[in-house]
């Protein structure tokens, strides 16, 4: 069963732990800024909220980008940049409607969540379990593609 | 069934994988005019930097790809098409018939009426080849003058720049990319690509073209000044390839009409792409976006059709993103604002970063970026899933950056 | 190394921002963040400096951890001689400011002489400017986050300011940071204040790359973290009820200040308690508490978000207090509360909401109130003096003090000295809760004697945050005393105050010490920093840091006779609770307490002290 990153707002306290994680596994230092992961804080409404990549099954940034660079990985699914053949053209980054594929200027290539080749470490890092790693039918992954779907998507179903 | 692809770009690629994948069973042709794998001329400006080698342009980097989807390939220029027939004539004098056709095939640079302009160091920037033959006279220390300061103009100078060129640019408008830009982010981009040492000439454009006596070429600007030059990149900007249609029944206007279901005016002719016009997402007005991610929308909602699965695009929406020598910029929809509708914009050119966002009552409808890399999609998410932003409104007049924030809180998206 | 090695120094006179290396000899003797920041200030200025002087220093520290994913490692210090103590002044704040600076690639920031006009500092990475703040003078810590955000068009900038209280010289004026975090105590924002310096905003994008061994901090952290979430107070008691939770708890056991001092235990502590800010209300049927919150890496998450009654009194007329944000804790529900003898929730959740608005110390504030209030009952102010009637209990006086403060009007201007000035101005000195003229914290230093000696001794003035014994005396950690003895008091009291500068310096929240002891936490910093970080050193670390802010205190003109209690501690025993007949010992326990450190009965360290911590 594939799995999925499930998100709990309600159980986020904004520590920014998962931030820390994301960026220490991906470039190997400590900084959020680069984290791939991000908790965007609602202050009056007592809100957090981490938000990432979906892995959505309409992979915008992958059907845009224009040299088979983002790739589905077999085994969990997740939509994976693959450095070696991004130009950095950054057409994906304005495909996504999710905005959830960044360019990083330093590197210049893009990045996105790649669940971490199947242990995420957001979801070790988190300390109250408001990122999970679940089987994808327990996290309403359909939910949040149709979703997706109609908020975003250029098509429609007729 | 058997459906034939007119060109072998992104569209006409995404097109017939995805026909593949919902007609298994069908007939797949898919015709290119160029020597060369499907590839992608987004990634032109990257080969001409040395980043990456001509297969790091190739659509699809798998060998034997289009083979094992039984996606027959042909090398092949249309020059007529029998719309009642269903048969599609070729250069070669081969004829091909069809039972849906899928029109791909794109645009062309276009040449503007200046004398000279045929001369062979006056060179487009559009395909591999010109690709090659703009690196072979783009040497360290020529003088290049590169005409248009539009997308292509603009994603191309750092390659210039980084193979050792004295470039100058030419751009009729008052400013870099008028036609994707605001007056105020066109102008940021015109002042820092001037900082990276390009020589921008705007409200000017090219009288003449002649044979140089130091240089190939000497070219004489509209402003009466006289430059001498290695070579002349004609970036002008381009037009559909419709020549072929002439005397059909399928409509054409800029480029080929098409309806919500990518439909042509003649049932069983769909178009994709850059050669496409279709309705607008707000105005309904048809409109050619010609950039990537659009041609991949249009391609994957004609094939579904195509293949019997009735599928409709909400409407396009204009999106750009363009990196003038490390300049970021982008822009979506109706940046240049509606009427009737309010918006706001700030800059800050001493880092870099400038933001428009343009609004139609509580709907973002437009926006432009210069400088911003983080989330930057989300607007396209915003615009295109015509969020109503409510209280959220207010927040982005005061802070336009907060457009991330407004669209989880719209949205929700994963709550 | 969990260093950056570099300080950024601000020279407000000059208008200048100058990078330098960190000093590494140093910051291997004290660690980092309070530790090094007090090295640093106490090398750089005279002791006798008046705190409002352009002479005196201001020092924003990160500790080695600050920035990592070690839990809470997410803390800046702001050192500085307090304008309210006199003292050596050291506040400690969460929030995500600190890690910020860190992550710009700085370890602190010293902030020198006094701008001509307002300004604040814009740091973003390598880029340091001060601008002119003329259009934010005036503007709440709130309207300053805000606008500067705005005007930086970058929701990520973090923002420490002070507001109306640091401009109008309120002598207990804190700095704000992330709208509801604060470096509260001693003044620190009042010396901010005197310098014209409005607020600093950073942006840090470089990270923390400079761990010494990655593997073995990741493995030392998660084990670390682990003991927090195993540990009942910290792993349970703390994220669903806060630092509140303690309010019934240190109520039954007769040590909950109130009035004044005047009694131990309140009868309406339940209706100011963290299970009161879980009822639904009847107003409008929702909790006062709308959810817990993190600062910068905390597992912990005792942070307090709270939505007021938009009915209540205070607020019906101002829907800008409508909205979520930084609710009670402890420290403030009880200063503003019990120590005035105010039952009124919603009332404390707004004083403590113009507190973070306008940049005051809430306990300072508040007890101050709380002396203001006994002077008017006793006759010695009157009603047109401090322009209202101010019972002990009036949740309208609080509120309208609060707003009278925080603007510089009126009788506010008296209660913006604090209670020891403001006591000795209308003649009863006595009747000012405070040590070295710095307000008491929650706990009645009678009925648990250990905290009377450390708010005694505390060389910032009376806090809870030196040596919290109180995590023995009341809550068994590491081991249960009886808080009434003052037997053992002066060896646990030095133990934990030593422990504390080593958590202080390190970048994290003296909070994971209800759960970690030093030994939880010697191999992050073992694993994050160079050389040898041992237990053995640790604690010499530790200690040091101590006689350092001794000697300063010292030679700022402070003598063994400012460590002392109010006469009321000394001879007015509890009247109810276990404690009941009770006072302090703390003049038993000094004694004790000077040998025990190594100090003459002076109070002064003696030689071979200062010789055996290379002082």
């Amino acid at each position: 069963m594939q799995k999925s990153l499930h998100i709990d707002p309600g159980k986020c306290t904004g520590c920014l732990q998962c931030e820390m994680a994301c960026s220490y596994e991906h470039t190997g230092a400590i900084n959020p800024s680069k984290s791939r992961i991000k908790v965007f804080d609602f202050e009056h409404e007592g809100r957090k909220v981490p938000y990432t990549c979906t892995q959505c099954a309409d992979a915008w940034c992958m059907n845009a980008c224009p040299v088979d660079a983002i790739v589905i990985d077999l085994i969990t699914g997740a939509k994976v940049v693959k450095e070696s053949t991004c130009v950095g053209c950054k057409v994906c980054t304005i495909a996504c409607p999710f905005g959830t594929i960044n360019y990083m200027a330093d590197v210049g290539k893009v990045q996105k969540c790649d669940l971490c080749d199947g242990d995420p470490k957001c979801v070790t890092a988190c300390p109250t379990a408001a990122i999970t790693y679940v089987d994808a039918d327990w996290t309403g992954l359909d939910r949040m593609r149709s979703w997706a779907a109609k908020a975003n998507t250029a098509a429609v179903a007729a | 069934m058997k459906h034939i692809i007119l060109g072998n770009g992104p569209a006409g690629v995404v097109a017939a994988e995805t026909l593949r994948r919902v007609a298994p069973a069908d007939d797949i042709l898919l015709v290119g005019n160029e020597d060369e794998p499907p590839y992608s001329r987004m990634a032109i400006p990257y080969l001409l930097e040395g980043n990456i080698d001509e297969a790091g342009t190739y659509l699809r980097k798998t060998a034997g790809h289009f083979a094992s989807l039984r996606i027959e390939q042909r090398r092949g220029r249309v020059v007529a098409v029998n719309t009642e027939k269903q048969t599609i004539l070729f250069e070669d004098g081969h004829f091909e018939s069809y039972d849906r056709l899928l029109i791909a095939t794109g645009s062309h640079p276009v040449r503007p009426p200046i004398p000279g302009i045929d001369l062979p160091e006056a060179q487009t920037c559009w395909t591999l080849e010109d690709a090659r033959a703009i690196a072979a006279r783009a040497q360290p220390g020529s003088r290049v003058l590169q005409l248009g300061a539009g997308f292509i103009g603009c994603i191309i100078m750092e390659a210039l720049v980084k193979r050792g060129v004295h470039l100058t640019v030419v751009e009729m408008g008052d400013r870099m990319v008028p036609r994707m830009m605001t007056p105020e982010a066109g102008g940021m981009i015109k002042r820092w690509v001037e900082k990276q040492g390009v020589n921008v000439v705007t409200k000017a454009g090219v009288d003449r073209i002649e044979k140089g006596q130091n240089r190939p070429l000497t070219v004489t600007l509209t402003t009466g000044d006289q430059l001498e030059c290695d070579l002349l990149i004609v970036a002008a900007g381009v037009a559909p390839n419709v020549a072929f249609l002439e005397g059909t029944a399928v409509h054409v206007a800029k480029g080929i009409l098409v309806d919500a279901t990518m439909q042509t005016s003649v049932p069983g002719i769909y178009a994709a792409g850059d050669v496409a016009e279709a309705p607008d997402l707000f105005s309904g007005r048809h409109l050619v976006s010609a950039i990537q991610p659009n041609a991949v929308d249009q391609a994957r909602i004609a094939a579904l059709n195509m293949a019997g699965q009735p599928t409709e695009m909400k409407g396009v929406l204009a999106i750009n993103v363009l990196d003038s020598m490390g300049m970021i910029s982008s822009s979506f929809g109706e940046w240049q604002g509606v009427e009737g509708g309010d918006g706001v914009e700030r800059a800050d050119e001493a880092n870099g970063r400038y933001i428009s966002l343009q609004f139609q009552g509580e709907v973002l409808v437009g926006a432009t970026s210069v400088g911003l890399t983080e989330h930057v999609g989300a607007l396209r998410g915003l615009i295109q899933g015509k969020t109503k932003l409510g209280a959220w409104k207010p927040k982005l007049l005061e802070t336009p950056t907060r457009f991330v924030e407004a669209y989880i809180a719209c949205q929700r998206p994963n709550s | 190394m969990g260093w950056n090695k570099k300080v950024l120094r601000v020279n407000l006179t000059a208008g200048t921002c100058t990078p330098e290396p960190l000093n590494m000899e140093w910051a291997n003797d004290y660690l980092g963040s309070r530790g090094l920041a007090s090295k640093y200030l106490v090398s750089e200025i005279d002791p006798k400096v008046d705190p409002l002087a352009p002479e005196n220093k201001m020092i924003m520290s990160t500790g080695p951890l600050t920035g990592t994913m070690a839990s809470t490692g997410g803390r800046y210090t702001v050192v500085t001689k307090g304008a309210l103590t006199n003292a050596i002044a050291c506040s400690n704040s969460g929030g995500f400011f600190g890690a910020e600076l860190k992550y710009a690639g700085w370890d602190m920031i010293i902030f020198e002489g006094k701008s001509p006009k307002p300004v604040y500092l814009a740091l973003e990475n390598d880029k340091a400017e001060l601008r002119d703040a003329a259009h934010l003078w005036g503007k709440s810590c709130w309207e300053t986050e805000e606008t500067i955000k705005r005007l930086h068009q970058d929701p990520l900038t973090r923002v420490c300011s002070i507001g109306g209280a640091g401009e109008n010289g309120v002598l207990y004026a804190g700095i704000i940071n992330d709208l509801h975090r604060a470096a509260g105590r001693s003044g620190v924002g009042t010396v901010m204040g005197s310098k014209n310096l409005k607020a600093v905003a950073i942006r840090g994008t470089k990270g923390v790359s400079g761990i010494r061994d990655f593997p073995a901090f990741l493995a030392a952290t998660t084990a670390a973290k682990k003991v927090l979430a195993d540990n009942a107070v910290t792993g349970q008691g703390l994220p669903t009820y806060g630092t509140q939770v303690l309010m019934n708890v240190i109520n039954e056991m007769g040590a909950l200040p109130t009035r004044n001092h005047r009694d131990v235990q309140f009868e309406d502590a339940g209706k100011i308690s963290a299970e009161a800010m879980h009822e639904k209300r009847p107003t409008d049927g929702k909790a006062h508490l709308v959810t817990n919150a993190a600062c910068f890496g905390c597992t912990i998450a005792c942070g307090r978000i709270s939505k007021m009654d938009e009915t209540h009194f205070s607020v019906k007329n101002s829907p800008k207090y409508w909205g979520a944000s930084g609710g009670l804790e402890y420290e403030a529900a009880w200063a503003l509360g019990a120590a005035n003898g105010v039952g009124d929730l919603e009332a404390l959740q707004y004083v403590n909401m113009l507190c973070n608005e306008h940049g005051m110390d809430p306990i300072s504030f508040g007890t101050t109130v709380g002396a203001a209030m006994e002077l008017f009952e006793l006759g010695i102010l009157s009603k047109e003096q401090i322009g209202l009637e101010a019972p002990f209990g009036s949740a309208e006086a609080l509120c309208k003090l609060a707003e009278m403060t925080a603007a510089g009007e009126g009788f506010g201007k008296d209660l913006a000295l604090g209670s020891a000035r403001m006591c000795a101005k209308y003649g009863r000195p006595d009747l000012s809760m405070s040590v070295k003229s710095q307000e008491f914290p929650a706990y009645d230093g009678r009925s648990i004697q250990g905290i009377g000696l450390g708010y005694a001794t505390s060389n910032r003035g009376a806090c809870h945050l030196r040596g919290y014994t109180v995590a023995s005396e009341v809550l068994g950690i590491p081991v249960k005393t009886d808080p009434l003895a003052t037997e053992g008091k002066p060896e646990l009291l030095k133990a934990f105050q030593d422990a504390t500068g080593v958590f202080d310096s390190a970048g994290i929240c003296v909070f994971t010490s209800f759960a970690w002891t030093l030994a939880d936490v010697q191999p992050q910093i073992q694993a994050a920093c160079e050389g040898d970080w041992s237990m053995e050193k640790l604690n010499l670390v530790g200690e040091r840091i101590w006689n350092m802010e001794r000697q300063f205190n010292l030679a700022a003109g402070l003598t063994g006779k400012d460590d002392d209690l109010p006469p009321r501690l000394k001879t007015e025993p509890c009247k109810t609770g276990p404690g009941k007949g009770v006072v302090s010992g703390v003049e038993q326990m000094m004694p004790i307490y000077y040998q025990v450190r190594g100090w003459t009965p002076e109070g002064v360290p003696e030689t071979a002290t200062l010789e055996r911590l290379g002082l």
